[in-house]
């Protein structure tokens, strides 16, 4: 970047302390009279129903503070690095480091995924963590195919979730189908939603598709609580069969695994099966997308995302390209249910909140929108770093819009963001995301 | 025909709150082009101020309804404005030159730190408030003894919604400032090169947006009687309905919008189930963009290359 005359006397207009004091000082009275009412003053309704108030003038001195503090460290910052960003803080060794762990990551993350149930076989609470986090990377792998190969932004993801968790639960509640049956058909009933809401609305544009996908989650989640005959309403569904080892069940009775096995029945028996079952179920998602992204289809979906006019001039069908994509990504997210509601042994319409559809796609944009490898950090990074600060609800989530925020404008394209294009003509040349700008379809 | 007269009022009072709302997303929309999801939090945070601002000034002792009813309308206005600047300067303007998700992105995000944040600072459990504005005029009262009630606290969310509304049409179209946005919706490079400050123009569509969700955040207040941290997701969903019903980027079409969607709920609410109705919202909003994409009043949409 050169550096013209009119920018080197808007740096020295910048710089110096009394100019940073004085952006402090500004950001600091802003900060006093946002927080002045919201957080000076609590209120809360006491036993009679009568309203009370009481004050917390402690409380917004530390936070006008904490700003103050915060808006001078954040100058400072900006004057050390300087306006041409953060690049040259990374010396190229360290980037031909990371390119260098990059190529070795994926496979040895594998080899210690498969390894963890052995490792950890006696740590109840890691290996229920790491289902949780496995069945995050799934969902986040699943939502990928929509939003990080064919560009679409879908914020009710949760809807075919709760889809595929409601059928296997309702269908093994009621007919005692096994859990091997009813994965396909959960997945299968999922993607048919995904159609039934695709076809429609895959005309719309970008955000008008989000808004709608939205809405679509939220009347799912209407529907499940209401409809209270079919799914039990906010009661939800419980008593749902555990998974069996093709037929042969997990317990401690003769039939068991245990029993036919000849060793002692352990009940980390079922957690470990559970693990193996959900990464099988997140490697076939991921092994598909590979293949799928090879496929006609798949560069289709790539092209759709990187620019819609010129797809459609080249003659593809973009609504069965997007159609595509959203039943893939919907099928996926109806097995992901099903495994869930397995694990669970109960379902409510609490666990299809808009949040749960909002995290996996933070989970997928923090993972760089098309990078397998990227969404499997993020929902690691995202969920472990939820399960740190589980006793403080609130302010986790507090903290996870947060940083949705700071990763929008720090990072815009995620921690691992580039995009390695799936088809190249003679090497394989990845291509840094900022140049890449998608096209308004 | 009295129960139909008595929820078309209702219907009204519920679409007026909902056009204010309606408002600032069509107005952001309009000149950003991104779907600003905080707006319904920012109305969550309006309802918020105003409660507070009600008790204090209640605490200090002042009984005058007319001027309680004033310095909280302003104070309300005023703090929430300075949200919606705040919330642009920090999360929209450094993307707006990004790609095209990601504004959308980080209002989602924005939307969750608000959210958050008043449940942490005010706590979790809905706070209701005595009424404040009794009485009402009975209108008609049938044989069988059904009675059509206006009550004052409807009038006034009325009257105020008109008389926003006005001052608001003045000045989109009459001010400098109005003149300014409306060329930014048009065009921003040549705007900038013709002397309009873009940023600035930018900032003030959040402040007035902000400002107009804060007197609805209030309405909201006075009429339901209570306000709760969650209760900005959906009414700001519905009021992007209403938007995108009325056709977004119009400012009559917003309130038109609005009122369409307040009449639907009140009614489906009276004649078929209660439970369903956000469903039924919802549900206009997907067949509106199926069959309407550009809405009652809007304009089609050119896509340029």
């Amino acid at each position: 970047m050169t550096t013209t005359p009119h920018e080197t006397t808007a740096a020295s207009r910048t710089t110096g302390i009394p100019f940073i004091l004085k952006t402090a000082l500004i950001n600091a009275v802003i900060a006093l009279v946002l927080f002045s009412l919201m957080v000076g003053v609590r209120t809360e309704a006491g036993s009679d129903g009568q309203l009370t108030y009481w004050t917390r003038f402690g409380d917004l001195a530390w936070l006008v503070g904490a700003v103050f503090g915060g808006s001078i460290v954040i100058e400072l910052l900006r004057q050390w690095i300087g306006p041409t960003g953060a690049e040259k803080l990374v010396p190229p060794a360290v980037h031909s480091g990371i390119s260098f762990i990059g190529r070795y990551l994926a496979p040895v993350l594998l080899i210690f995924t498969l390894l963890v149930p052995v490792i950890f076989y006696n740590q109840r609470y890691i290996l229920d963590l790491a289902i949780l986090v496995l069945t995050y990377v799934m969902l986040g792998w699943g939502l990928n195919v929509v939003v990080g190969l064919a560009g679409l932004l879908d914020l009710g993801y949760v809807a075919f979730y709760a889809v595929g968790a409601y059928s296997y639960g309702l269908l093994a509640t009621s007919f005692g189908w096994s859990f091997w049956v009813c994965l396909p058909l959960a997945g299968i009933l999922a993607a048919f939603w995904g159609v039934l809401l695709g076809f429609p609305v895959l005309r719309l544009r970008g955000d008008y598709l989000a808004i709608v996908t939205l809405a679509f989650g939220e009347i799912i989640r209407l529907v499940i609580i209401n409809w209270q005959d079919l799914t039990g309403g906010p009661n939800g569904v419980s008593g749902i069969p555990r998974p069996s080892f093709f037929g042969i069940p997990l317990d401690n009775s003769d039939d068991g695994l245990a029993a036919k096995l000849g060793i002692e029945y352990s009940p980390t028996h079922r957690i470990v099966f559970l693990f193996y079952l959900i990464l099988a179920l997140a490697l076939l998602t991921n092994w598909v997308t590979i293949r799928l992204r090879r496929l006609p289809i798949g560069r289709a979906w790539e092209a759709l995302r990187e620019d819609e006019v010129a797809c459609r001039a080249l003659g593809i069908n973009t609504t069965t390209t997007k159609l595509t994509a959203f039943a893939t990504g919907a099928m996926f997210g109806g097995f992901a249910g099903a495994f869930f509601a397995t694990r669970q042994g109960f379902i409510s319409p609490e666990s299809f909140t808009f949040q749960e559809s909002a995290l996996v796609l933070a989970i997928v944009v923090l993972g760089g929108m098309g990078s397998q490898l990227g969404v499997a950090l993020a929902a690691l990074a995202m969920i472990g770093g939820f399960e740190l600060f589980r006793s403080l609800e609130a302010y986790r989530m507090l903290a996870f819009g947060m940083a949705m925020v700071l990763i929008m404008i720090w990072r815009p394209r995620g921690i691992i963001g580039h995009r390695a294009p799936t088809v190249f003509l003679t090497k394989a040349q990845a291509i840094s995301s900022d140049l890449v700008k998608e096209g308004h379809g | 025909m009295d129960y139909f007269a008595q929820q078309l009022i209702n219907g009204l009072v519920l679409g007026s709150i909902y056009g204010l709302i309606a408002i600032g997303y069509t107005m952001v929309y309009g000149i950003v082009g991104m779907i600003n999801f905080a707006h319904g939090d920012i109305f969550m945070i309006g309802g918020f101020v105003a409660l507070i601002t009600f008790l204090i000034l209640i605490s200090l002792g002042l009984t005058a309804i007319p001027v309680i009813l004033l310095v909280v309308l302003l104070v309300s206005m005023a703090i929430t404005a300075l949200y919606g600047w705040t919330i642009e300067r920090i999360a929209y303007r450094p993307l707006r030159h990004s790609f095209r998700l990601a504004p959308m992105l980080s209002a989602i995000g924005m939307s969750f730190v608000l959210t958050n944040y008043s449940q942490v600072a005010q706590g979790a459990r809905v706070k209701p408030i005595p009424p404040f504005i009794t009485g009402g005029h009975t209108l008609h009262e049938s044989a069988d003894g059904f009675v059509i009630q206006l009550s004052n606290i409807q009038i006034m969310v009325v009257v105020t919604t008109i008389v926003l509304l006005g001052i608001f049409t003045w000045l989109v179209s009459r001010t400098r400032l109005g003149r300014d946005m409306r060329a930014c919706e048009q065009d921003q490079t040549m705007a900038a090169l013709l002397g309009v400050d873009v940023d600035r123009t930018i900032s003030m569509t959040f402040v007035i947006g902000a400002a107009l969700a804060a007197v609805a955040g209030l309405m909201y207040l006075l009429y339901y009687g209570l306000v709760d941290f969650f209760m900005g997701f959906v009414a700001g969903i519905k009021a992007f309905t209403a938007a995108v019903l009325g056709g977004i980027g119009s400012l009559p079409g917003a309130m038109l919008g609005g009122l369409a969607i307040g009449l639907i709920e009140t009614f489906w609410s009276a004649y078929f189930s209660v439970e369903y109705k956000d469903v039924a919202a919802f549900s206009i909003l997907i067949v509106v963009l199926i069959f309407m994409p550009t809405g009652l009043l809007g304009r089609p949409e050119v896509e340029k290359v």
